[in-house]
């Protein structure tokens, strides 16, 4: 599922930084992920989770540090599961599923069974804003199994949704591994099954960004 | 490519469905040339003086109405860190939504200019200038609207920023455009001017995307 050159996949993190206006909110992350493992964040809340997860997806700039992804294809292409779910409310469910498809360069078939795995199929005719919370998250999912991308970075992946979706995820991701994929993800209570844990929280120092005269 | 050009169909889509995007555009357009008689009195040489400049104030002004949500949406939503996650070009993005707003909303802009030139009393031979003009001139603003559209997607009650950024932006564009069709209603050469007017939006067709990607990734950031 991961695609060709997946499995020698190996992400570097060097003495990272991040900073939110005056607000060191993690320093001197150093971390190493290979090409099947998990990754997941934890830390209180506002402990820089999504920061680290938007640094790694090159969304935010890091205060300071590298992250290097190397030997999965040219930049190592990425998913990006914010906390937003990216839904409109006007499309139908399929509407959406099938236009993630057309922007990956994929053809509707993927997106039809990516509804189908997140179970979305009897709903695809609803649009958007008749979607609940949880059904919205489904369908944030089926970017991630239309297009095949070796690393997911997933913020809260459970969130808002029931015991049969965290089911769901565990499985998804579990199935990305087993295919040499790389997933980082931020989560609360539950993790992923044999998958390695970084705590934030032990990384905050509290002081003030330098040369700030907070 | 397919991600620009999908998000090109997607919008197009979006601003049809999506209770007529061009509505309040085009009706405001509409309502401030057709009251403009009322005000400056419905002799037809006031009217003739008046007219281009004021369809083209009004142009200018009603492009301005749609670029408030022009990207704050797909911001809010979580669409845009959507798409700069998964590494695809901002640029490719910014142009893509705009070209579609400007088809959805510039273009029928274009359309009702013709009713309202006559109704200022224009030479009924300019039209086909009028639409002309009217469609390049609203390309100009849709693509310098962006700009500051982007730069304002991150605010709150943004639209005064887009306006305070983006109508020095229009200013080469309104001039031009109102000196062709002053001058093909007095029966002068209206070519030089309208080249000028059709520079300024390539110019902006040309520029304002990477601006606009910059301004979205720091608002993203």
């Amino acid at each position: 599922m991961a695609g060709e050159g997946a499995s020698s996949l190996v992400l570097e993190v060097e003495n990272l930084a991040a900073a939110r206006g005056l607000r060191v909110l993690f320093e001197g992350l150093s971390l190493k992920l290979s090409a099947g493992e998990a990754l997941e964040l934890r830390g209180a809340n506002g402990s820089g989770k999504s920061t680290l997860l938007r640094i790694l997806a090159g969304l935010t700039r890091p205060h300071a540090g590298i992250v290097r992804f190397s030997g999965g294809g040219e930049d190592a292409p990425r998913h990006y599961l914010g906390h937003l779910d990216a839904v409109k409310p006007s499309e139908s469910a399929a509407e959406q599923a099938e236009f993630w498809a057309r922007y990956f360069g994929r053809d509707t078939q993927a997106a039809a069974a990516a509804m189908k795995r997140v179970g979305l199929a009897n709903r695809s005719s609803v649009p958007g804003r008749g979607l609940s919370a949880g059904q919205k998250r489904r369908l944030a999912l089926t970017r991630l199994l239309i297009d095949p991308r070796p690393v997911w970075l997933l913020d809260e992946p459970t969130a808002a949704l029931d015991t049969e979706g965290r089911a769901l995820v565990s499985q998804l991701v579990a199935d990305h591994r087993a295919s040499g994929g790389m997933v980082i993800a931020a989560v609360h209570g539950d993790g992923f099954a044999g998958s390695r844990s970084l705590d934030l929280a032990s990384l905050k120092t509290g002081a003030p960004k330098s040369g700030a005269n907070a | 490519m397919s991600g620009s050009f999908s998000v090109f169909a997607r919008e197009l889509k979006l601003a049809w469905s999506g209770g007529g995007g061009a509505a309040l555009p085009v009706g405001f357009f509409a309502a401030s040339a057709s009251m403009t008689p009322f005000a400056v009195g419905s002799e037809t040489v006031a009217l003739q003086t008046a007219g281009p400049g004021v369809m083209w104030i009004a142009l200018a002004l009603s492009s301005l109405l749609p670029m408030e949500r022009l990207f704050q949406a797909d911001l809010e939503d979580g669409t845009l860190d959507a798409y700069a996650g998964s590494g695809i070009g901002m640029e490719g993005i910014a142009l893509a939504k705009t070209l579609a707003h400007w088809i959805a909303t510039g273009i029928p802009l274009a359309v009702v200019a013709p009713v309202l030139w006559i109704m200022l009393q224009g030479p009924v031979e300019a039209t086909g200038l009028v639409v002309l003009a009217s469609l390049i001139g609203t390309l100009a603003f849709f693509f310098f609207g962006s700009i500051g559209a982007a730069l304002a997607a991150g605010m709150r009650r943004g639209g005064l920023l887009i306006a305070l950024v983006t109508l020095p932006l229009y200013v080469p564009t309104m001039i031009f455009g109102a000196a062709a069709l002053a001058a093909a209603a007095d029966g002068a050469d209206w070519v030089g001017p309208l080249l000028l007017t059709v520079s300024a939006a390539l110019f902006g067709v040309a520029t304002s995307p990477f601006g606009a990607a910059m301004a979205l990734r720091t608002a993203i950031d």
